[in-house]
């Protein structure tokens, strides 16, 4: 059987004025349709830099990503991406940021009122219909980052790519976006890729957790799967054996064997 | 083995302490739908101070200008003498004997067709200078030049090549009003977030499409202030150019009042001025303002 997304030897390094800076090395992995893989390592590891390597955002240096065996170098809405920052356009309404992307991935196979159904179908899952008519300023981050998750489910990528997409959120709020993203994804059954560096999150949404060297030239270091039964429920979790292992083998991995290092050059 | 089962019992939350609580009343709030003293007073509050200093100024003004000597009317002549052009602003007796409104109209006729084209040219050059790194380099240098020609200079140049005053003069407008336009449309269109340009690539906009669902509304607020320079530039320079090439302008009107020693007519006239720009300038940022409204929210 062939990988639905498979990364093929990727290195990727900067050139800043003469200097090169090798940010990836020889980055290999392979993701199956349906899987929910975490990548998870220290700041400044590159981990958004294969997030936007995949999304086409940037080039590869040497190697490949392949999508179902082709080859993938500019960015499409078959690979959505979900900004850490949520990313909405401000004088748009919700209900607008996501027409934007469905009107120009399904402008010419979908009707108008076909557009609009999909439009609250995928507002709907993410639980913002209510809000269709606000502008971003207007709701809250947590809800910001709602709409996101939406406009890219809208497009209805082959892979869905989440950068850090609860990074700027509070505990709580993080949480309830986690279950939804669970609930989206054993729903949908969308294969992901999210970029992380809590230790928790990566366990608790994971089918894979890719542990990802320290820079310069950082590569996958390990790759842990988790064996965790869905649907899972983060309180039972809480004291699952399996669970705790899991999490003391990522912990285990980032703060022992490739502890950050402060300013390393 | 470093995973223990938990089993500890020193953890242990005890329920809170309850109370029944207490239901406060609240005295219903007093709605009042129309107070006259609270908006007179917040009227009074808007417009005395301005209107005490025009009283002032007139007063100063008046007390200085009314010796038999000086050489300015003071505002009690200039009411009697320019009666006419402030209660009828309106009249129309022949060719050059118009109203001060009409005047006025004619110039902002000019004013709204050069700066009209300035803000469309404008626009669309700086999108292609705040795009483009090469445009930048090449135009950049041409622009910064040009930008500080006064707007005069360019009149001789423009009569020569329209060999018309009217089209001369909405020249003089357009080239005077479309540097800030095009500079400010660069900066902002410069400043445009990566990330919106990141999902405009990754839903695969075109050129077009990006340009007028990302590029303008992005970049609104710099485009919307560079164009309230711009007018305020073209107002300045329509009443200079058409001292020069005659008309019907308000501009020419104050050259021939000087021509024919009518000073109170010229004071009318620059009220006329100072107002509409006043106006102009106040159009141009409440339709910015309309039009960015959440643009500038983040």
């Amino acid at each position: 059987m062939t990988a639905y997304l498979k990364l093929d030897h990727i290195d990727k390094s900067f050139a800043r004025g003469g200097q090169v800076s090798e940010v990836l090395k020889d980055i290999r992995l392979t993701i199956d349709k349906g899987e929910f893989v975490s990548i998870i390592g220290h700041s400044g590891c590159g981990k958004s830099t294969l997030l936007n390597l995949i999304a086409g955002l940037t080039k590869v240096s040497a190697g490949a990503v392949l999508l179902e065996d082709k080859e993938v170098d500019s960015p499409g809405p078959e690979r959505a991406v979900v900004f850490q920052n949520h990313s909405l356009l401000p004088w748009l309404t919700v209900y607008e940021n996501i027409n934007l992307a469905v009107s120009k991935v399904f402008g010419s196979t979908k009707t108008r009122a076909e557009r609009h159904d999909w439009i609250m179908r995928n507002l709907d899952l993410v639980q913002m219909a209510h809000a269709r008519d606000k502008r971003p300023a207007e709701i809250s981050g947590g809800m910001k980052q709602r709409v996101g998750i939406a406009r890219a489910l809208a497009m209805e990528p082959k892979i869905l790519l989440l950068d850090e997409p609860f990074g700027a959120l509070d505990a709580l709020t993080r949480a309830h976006l986690q279950d939804a993203v669970m609930d989206i994804h054993s729903r949908l059954g969308s294969t992901t890729i999210m970029i992380t560096h809590d230790v928790d999150e990566a366990v608790l949404l994971s089918d894979r957790i890719v542990m990802m060297t320290n820079g310069p030239a950082a590569t996958v270091g390990e790759v842990l799967a988790v064996p965790l039964a869905r649907p899972r429920r983060r309180v039972e979790l809480s004291s699952d054996r399996t669970f705790l292992r899991c999490r003391e083998a990522v912990l285990k991995f980032l703060y022992e064997r490739h502890r950050f290092v402060e300013a390393a050059e | 083995m470093s995973i223990q089962a938990i089993e500890d019992t020193k953890v242990k939350a005890f329920p809170a302490p309850s109370e029944p609580s207490k239901v406060i009343a609240f005295a219903p709030k007093a709605r009042r739908r129309f107070d006259p003293l609270a908006i007179v007073s917040k009227l009074a509050s808007t417009l005395l101070p301005p209107a005490v200093v025009i009283v002032l100024l007139l007063v100063v003004w008046q007390v200085a200008c009314s010796s038999p000597t000086a050489s300015l009317p003071p505002p009690s002549q200039v009411w009697n003498e320019a009666y006419d052009l402030i209660a009828h602003p309106f009249f129309d007796n022949g060719p050059q004997d118009i109203g001060l409104a009409w005047r006025v109209l004619i110039s902002l006729q000019r004013v709204a067709i050069g700066f009209g084209l300035a803000a469309i040219v404008g626009v669309a050059l700086g999108a292609l200078v705040g795009q483009s790194v090469w445009a930048m380099r090449g135009l950049d240098p041409v622009f910064q030049i040009l930008r500080t020609v006064p707007p005069l200079a360019w009149l001789p140049l423009s009569l020569a090549a329209f060999r018309d005053s009217s089209p001369s003069a909405i020249f003089v407008i357009f080239i005077t009003s479309i540097w800030p336009v095009i500079i400010n449309t660069a900066v902002g269109v410069r400043n445009i977030p990566e990330d919106y340009r990141n999902v405009a690539r990754i839903l695969r906009l075109n050129q077009i499409e990006f340009f007028i669902k990302i590029m303008v509304p992005a970049a609104a607020p710099y485009i919307f202030t560079g164009l309230r320079i711009g007018i305020g530039l073209s107002w300045l320079a329509i009443v200079a150019a058409e001292m020069l090439t005659g008309g019907v302008g308000i501009g020419f009107f104050i050259w021939d009042a000087w021509n024919s020693s009518r000073l109170p007519d010229i004071i009318v006239a620059l009220a006329y001025i100072g107002v509409t720009g006043f106006c102009l300038d106040r159009l141009v940022a409440a339709v910015g303002a309309f039009v960015t409204r959440g643009t500038t929210a983040k």
